[in-house]
């Protein structure tokens, strides 16, 4: 995925970069440990700056640290940070406020088809772009009268604009002939109807690109049934996550898609469905494949391309091999062997010298 | 037969009071609380025969709408006139191009008479102003059908690629993300509100539970996206919960949805019944509809405490496919089954639903939604002359 969008991060020093790395909660910490060890042993010029955020404390500290290390090293590698639902309502989820704070305002997910994992649909291909900071994620809610909610979703033209044009320079860079934009604005007129409206406008900036429209509810249909049809889809905050994890299912289930945030100064790669995996934690059993795709989107995301494209083939090449398929694609395959066959993969087939990349 | 007139009688006292304002509204709080405590049937899922019945023959009120509705709902007259069902349809015709909304409340009056409607569904007109509000929305709303149920089952000759699939879908249909509440305060920043109320979120989770309990069902799931909107889906999982509590022989989990739709992608058996806020509901409805063969399969019901309206489930309009002959009767004509079964008419209801299910074993027979080559009138003229040769799967 080439995004050139934004800069390359000032933290490379000595031809060295420095990554910010918030393990978070769950598989996190393990999936992102396997990460370093690829990393060591492929010799990537990539040093992590390790920020804990203790997820049970109710103190902004943790998530200042994290927020200002990431703007001084301008990218990110994230678990996803629990978000604990005994704490009063004023604690607002941890990845929301990183989002916000840092103004990652697109969240771009590229579902593929891998060879070698079976699923129901086939030749899937859709690149996801969900706008990432306002709409139904406000976390702005109020209880007037007691016993009656009032939540906003706020729609601004501002970042409507910005995530249309986003999209659609992201379409034309990776060649792709159509944007949908997904919405309800039969229902919510002023709101989507606005977020539509930006669409069309910057649709008429990319004459050759074909934009259309769709409804959410006929859109998750459509992708359940006949998912080849969709191309480049745009949305605000709520129905991206929605589809995306629709989609996600679709290829194959949450192990195996990695997610990008991008904003104007800085990028935060995690996995794409943003899924804490509680239960199987520690248990060597979680599919670290979407954590090493996210991982390499950050190569591609730092110009290290000969690195990236190194240990994508190797990943690809060991999702091929069905006995070594984690419990969630349906085998019994665990993580370290996954990481190690990527290893050997790499050894056998990767460049000799570092020079070679 | 005394204790059932007066539990008539009581809703027509109240109906003025409850039909006024928007959820959250004081008064309306307060007049459902009023009624709550004489009228213990305001949370009660079940629905009292619809009162216009003279001479053993009911009147439904039918709206034909736009696109497939007025073709389809023509068949599905044709049907129950050779079937002889004693339903008699008042047809009422809503004009979705003009701004006055005359034509709906005329429908909604007709629908207050009869107790019971059928309904196409209703296009919203995209290049009106904002204050023209969608038909269907403020349909439901007037008539407070809190409850949109549907049931959505893999039918056994229709190729799918997941088999077995059994989901009832709950979804609160009156507040939540369809307020049609916007403002635009500053200009380029548009405020959407979503509401939801302890009261609607308690009705529906007791419709749900009762639903459950009635249909034989171990499991109710509650969708929501509390980790995010703690406030709102908060007090929505808390009202479920609350309920949950009263029903000790059903099992109660909580879902985030976007894993929901995941999970409903790639494992759809593990869902037994769901119940959920407007929005979610939508979303996961049209992905079971997709699951289960697509929008031409599944009836859909809307009830409330005095009316019920039938549809189909995903409410398209199907304007591109509109008088070709091609669209799929079937959800129409289980809607159908689904109001006859409200009317207590259930023989007539199984007759048909079983015509229509063998229709459905038939592959020459699909319609292009499902992949065939058949057409929408060859599809009626088989369930009439399955019901004709008495040739039924029940």
């Amino acid at each position: 995925y080439n995004s050139s969008l934004t800069k390359p991060p000032p933290a490379k020093y000595g031809g060295r970069h420095t990554v910010t790395l918030i393990p978070g909660d769950g598989i996190g910490p393990e999936l992102l440990t396997h990460v370093r060890e690829l990393f060591r042993f492929c010799c990537v010029p990539v040093d992590f700056e390790i920020v804990s955020i203790d997820s049970k404390s109710t103190s902004d500290d943790d998530m200042n640290n994290a927020i200002t290390a990431i703007r001084r090293n301008g990218v990110a590698l994230k678990g996803n940070i629990e978000t604990n639902h005994n704490l009063p309502p004023s604690h607002i989820s941890r990845n929301n406020i990183l989002r916000t704070s840092l103004d990652l305002y697109a969240n771009v997910i590229h579902c593929q088809t891998l060879p070698g994992v079976r699923t129901r649909h086939r030749d899937v291909d859709i690149i996801i772009i969900r706008e990432n900071t306002e709409g139904e994620y406000s976390s702005l809610e109020h209880e007037n009268v007691p016993g009656v909610v009032e939540c906003l979703k706020i729609i601004t033209r501002k970042k409507s604009l910005r995530i249309a044009e986003y999209a659609f320079n992201a379409a034309r860079q990776n060649g792709r002939r159509r944007v949908t934009a997904v919405h309800k604005a039969n229902i919510m007129k002023l709101g989507d109807g606005l977020f539509l409206q930006c669409c069309k406008e910057v649709a008429a900036g990319y004459p050759e690109i074909t934009f259309d429209s769709m409804i959410v509810d006929n859109t998750t249909m459509q992708l359940v049934s006949k998912p080849q049809q969709f191309d480049v889809m745009v949305m605000p905050n709520l129905y991206g996550s929605v589809i995306s994890n629709v989609c996600a299912g679709l290829v194959g289930g949450p192990g195996l898609v990695p997610g990008a945030n991008y904003g104007k100064d800085y990028a935060v790669f995690e996995t794409a469905t943003r899924n804490t995996g509680k239960s199987i934690a520690n248990k060597n059993i979680a599919n670290p494949t979407a954590t090493l795709l996210a991982s390499c989107l950050m190569l591609d995301h730092l110009r290290l391309h000969g690195y990236a494209s190194m240990i994508r083939k190797a990943i690809l090449a060991t999702v091929s091999e069905t006995r070594l398929h984690t419990a969630d694609l349906g085998g019994q395959g665990t993580t370290s062997e996954v990481v190690q066959s990527v290893m050997r993969e790499i050894e056998s087939k990767g460049p000799r010298t570092s020079e070679q990349i | 037969m005394a204790a059932s007139s007066a539990a008539l009688s009581l809703p027509k006292v109240f109906r003025p009071v409850l039909g006024l304002g928007r959820s959250g509204n004081p008064a309306k709080v307060w007049a459902a609380a009023a009624s709550c405590r004489r009228e213990k049937s305001t949370f009660v899922g079940r629905i009292i025969p619809p009162p216009a019945k003279y001479g053993g023959r009911h009147t439904v009120t039918l709206i034909p709408g736009d696109g497939i509705g007025p073709e389809l709902l023509n068949h599905v007259r044709e049907l129950f006139r050779f079937s002889c069902v004693p339903v008699d349809f008042e047809v009422v015709n809503v004009n979705s191009s003009v701004a006055t909304e005359d034509d709906i409340h005329n429908a909604i009056t007709a629908i207050r008479r009869n107790g019971v409607a059928l309904k196409g569904n209703i296009e919203t007109n995209h290049n009106m102003p904002p204050s023209h509000k969608s038909r269907n929305n403020l349909l439901r709303t007037s008539l407070d059908l809190f409850a949109n149920m549907m049931h959505c089952q893999s039918l056994p000759g229709v190729q799918t690629r997941h088999k077995n699939i059994d989901i009832i879908i709950i979804r609160e249909n009156t507040e939540g993300e369809y307020s049609s509440l916007e403002h635009e305060s500053v200009s380029g920043v548009v405020e959407s509100l979503k509401i939801i109320t302890r009261y609607n979120s308690l009705r529906i989770a007791d419709y749900a539970f009762r639903l459950a309990r009635e249909k034989g069902r171990r499991r109710v799931t509650a969708v929501h996206k509390a980790n995010i909107m703690k406030l709102a889906d908060g007090l929505f999982l808390q009202c479920c919960k609350e309920v949950a509590s009263g029903y000790p022989d059903i099992q109660f989990d909580s879902m985030i949805v976007d894993n929901t739709t995941m999970q409903l992608v790639s494992k759809p058996h593990q869902f037994d019944v769901m119940v959920m806020p407007n929005l979610y509901g939508n979303v996961v409805s049209n992905v079971c509809a997709g699951l289960v063969g697509g929008p031409g399969l599944v009836p859909g019901a809307n009830y409330g405490t005095n009316y019920a309206v039938f549809e189909t489930a995903t409410r398209n309009t199907g304007k591109s496919i509109a008088d070709k002959n091609i669209a799929n009767p079937t959800a129409m004509l289980l809607a159908s089954c689904l109001m006859l079964d409200h009317l207590r008419l259930h023989d007539y209801a199984n007759m048909i639903r079983g015509a229509v299910l063998t229709t459905m074993n038939e592959t020459r027979l699909h319609t292009a939604d499902i992949g065939g080559q058949g057409t929408t009138s060859e599809v009626v003229q088989s369930v009439m002359k399955n019901i004709q040769s008495g040739r039924c799967k029940n």
